[in-house]
């Protein structure tokens, strides 16, 4: 029987890692596009941004029971948290809008590890368990192989929502206000937005994708002392990798982290340290001076 | 006039801080002196953070990778080839400066908060390395049981805490006077006028990628070198010596220090490693809520300098969003240069 399937198909030991690639890229898009956001309009390194994933996280470890309702209420919670998180940030970020950049970015950090001691003294210094809603519990064959029904869900979930994302923005008016901000945020002031409003507004909106990315990415990223790290890494080198021009680029991005951390781990268990670098690299060097010129501009 | 007397009082204050530092080991216990002689290590990354930051205008947060990279490689050459520090030294520089040089190509373009974003994910993937390729860095284990360090052919291994605190001061003082007198020449004239009008240089014929290169290049020997330190140090080093708590924290002291300034690197570094090591020494379980809070309190309390000062002069209702230089276009040192 094995023989068989080995023979029919080369591909299909990989399938499994593949499709846990997509899983896992989609998360990490939903999370770094909240730092994208962050970053391209309101021109804010932010070192939080991991925290309000881990606030998601750990929203979904304490409300999730295994019923639908919670999951809905988890949901809500969440990203209601992580916004008001984001908002609370702008707030501390006001009196150095002025300032530079290091002193913002300083500011985040301070932010991310007093947030960090606050989550670690509220939900104690182990990793919680996630309990998925029941029905999701099982596995669901595909193609011959049982795979986790929850990150199949998960997957079009997250299809779905960025999907949302792109209308939003391209067709709404905060989304042609995001655009135009990081085209040219002095002609934007200019015709009477304020700069802060766009600054609370940008970071409320960057706090709930990754509050909604935190609760339902629990499963796959589950919340833990480490989590706001990771997040923040894998969101940063979407960042490096996608550029801030386009929406296209930061899924692809995230996707390729995603399989990379999936499906390269798999094939290449030795060079596994080394295939996020690389392809950090790699990207750079292929375009490096267009996305610095792009990067400049932003 | 005034400017003269300025220059003895900080010369005099820095003679009496070199005193003091070298009379500090008979003063304080054995435990306190490895806790500076690691302190030492980590202000000279400082200075290498504020030569990339402030000199050259790059801020940084992933100078803790040249630092690792120096670490670890003066942790396999201590423990399998030589125990003698200037080969150490020299490996760990060398090796920080190679690091430094491959990732040139990633920061070299860039400018302002985009190179913080992209050293920060070299540093944290550095860290990652680090954890996972066990065959050499033993993991998040460590490497442990590095045998002490012989300064120079012949001497004897430097067996007790003062000795290897004073052997790292020694350095620290070296590579700070030698990274001083570099800074004089022409080549940190060059540095300090790219950083204040960049445009104008490059029209002059100068190759600003070039100089941030080189630039990039030294201050990765420098903290490779101030890795080598860490070793001698403690003789055991785990990833979590690099994390990117320890890259945020080098930055505030740099900040803290004036980010231009050489002495202020240091003294920045020094004090911001200080609180954080007494911190989790009297409050062990919420020492990071702390520290949080005086990162938020210091950034606030900041004469951010020139920068603020331009704020003031906008109307109040001027965009903040300014360009992405981190120091306001103050072109002395580019004149200086054309004369």
């Amino acid at each position: 029987m094995t023989a068989v399937a080995a023979g029919t198909n080369r591909i299909d030991p990989y399938l499994i890692p593949a499709l846990d690639g997509v899983a896992y890229g989609l998360l990490v898009f939903v999370a770094a596009s909240g730092l994208v956001f962050c970053f391209g309009v309101a021109n804010i390194l932010n070192l939080a941004h991991g925290l309000l994933y881990a606030i998601g996280g750990y929203t979904a470890a304490a409300l999730l029971d295994g019923g639908w309702a919670s999951l809905a209420l988890a949901l809500a919670v969440g990203v209601l948290a992580a916004a008001a998180a984001g908002v609370l940030l702008a707030g501390l970020l006001t009196p150095v809008a002025t300032g530079n950049h290091l002193s913002q970015a300083l500011l985040t950090f301070g932010v991310a590890l007093a947030g960090g001691s606050l989550l670690v003294a509220g939900f104690g210094p182990d990793n919680p368990q996630v309990q998925v809603p029941a029905a999701l519990e099982g596995s669901v064959m595909v193609a011959g192989h049982r795979y986790a029904a929850y990150r199949l869900v998960f997957i079009v979930v997250a299809a779905v929502l960025a999907a949302a994302l792109y209308l939003v923005v391209r067709r709404t008016r905060a989304g042609m206000l995001v655009r135009a901000a990081v085209d040219d945020p002095e002609m934007v002031a200019c015709l009477g937005v304020s700069p802060a409003r766009i600054r609370a507004g940008v970071l409320a909106a960057a706090g709930a994708l990754a509050g909604a990315a935190g609760v339902l990415g629990a499963p796959i990223i589950g919340p833990g002392t480490g989590t706001a790290d990771t997040v923040l890494l894998l969101s940063l080198v979407v960042v490096v990798l996608g550029g801030l021009g386009s929406m296209a680029g930061t899924l692809l991005a995230a996707l390729a982290i995603g399989e990379i951390q999936t499906l390269g781990v798999a094939l290449l268990p030795s060079a596994a340290p080394f295939l996020l670098f690389a392809a950090m690299a790699a990207v750079l060097a292929v375009r490096a001076r267009g996305l610095a010129g792009r990067w400049r501009s932003a | 006039m005034r400017g003269e007397v300025i220059r003895r009082v900080r010369g005099g204050i820095a003679a009496l801080v070199l005193v003091g530092l070298v009379v500090a080991p008979w003063v304080v216990d054995d435990y306190t002196t490895s806790i500076l002689a690691r302190t030492l290590a980590l202000a000279l990354v400082g200075v290498s953070v504020a030569l990339l930051t402030g000199v050259a205008g790059m801020p940084t947060l992933g100078q803790t990778a040249p630092y690792a990279a120096g670490a670890y490689a003066c942790a396999v050459v201590g423990s399998r080839v030589s125990d003698v520090g200037v080969v150490q030294l020299v490996v760990a520089a060398a090796a920080g400066a190679l690091l430094a040089a491959l990732t040139v190509p990633l920061v070299v373009h860039a400018r302002g908060v985009i190179v913080l974003m992209i050293t920060l994910a070299i540093g944290e993937l550095v860290v990652i390395v680090l954890g996972r390729w066990r065959s050499v860095t033993g993991g998040t284990d460590g490497l442990a049981g590095i045998p002490a360090v012989r300064p120079f052919w012949g001497l004897p291994a430097l067996a007790s805490d003062q000795a290897r605190y004073l052997y790292a001061l020694a350095v620290v003082a070296t590579l700070v006077g030698a990274v001083l007198v570099l800074l004089r020449t022409r080549a940190g004239l060059v540095l300090r006028a790219g950083r204040d009008d960049e445009m104008r240089l490059r029209a002059s014929g100068h190759r600003v990628a070039l100089h941030l290169s080189g630039a990039h290049i030294a201050a990765g020997a420098v903290a490779g070198a101030a890795g080598s330190l860490l070793v001698v140090a403690q003789q055991y080093i785990s990833p979590a010596d690099f994390g990117f708590d320890t890259s945020a924290l080098l930055l505030l002291g740099v900040v803290i220090g004036g980010t231009a300034s050489v002495g202020g690197a240091l003294v920045g570094a020094a004090l911001v490693i200080a609180v954080r090591d007494w911190l989790f020494g009297v409050l062990p379980g919420h020492a990071p809520l702390v520290l949080g809070a005086l990162f938020v309190a210091t950034v606030y309390l900041l004469p951010t300098g020139v920068n603020r000062a331009r704020g003031r002069l906008r109307p109040p209702n001027a965009p903040a969003h300014q360009s992405d230089q981190p120091a306001a276009p103050d072109q002395t040192n580019v004149a200086e240069l054309h004369r």
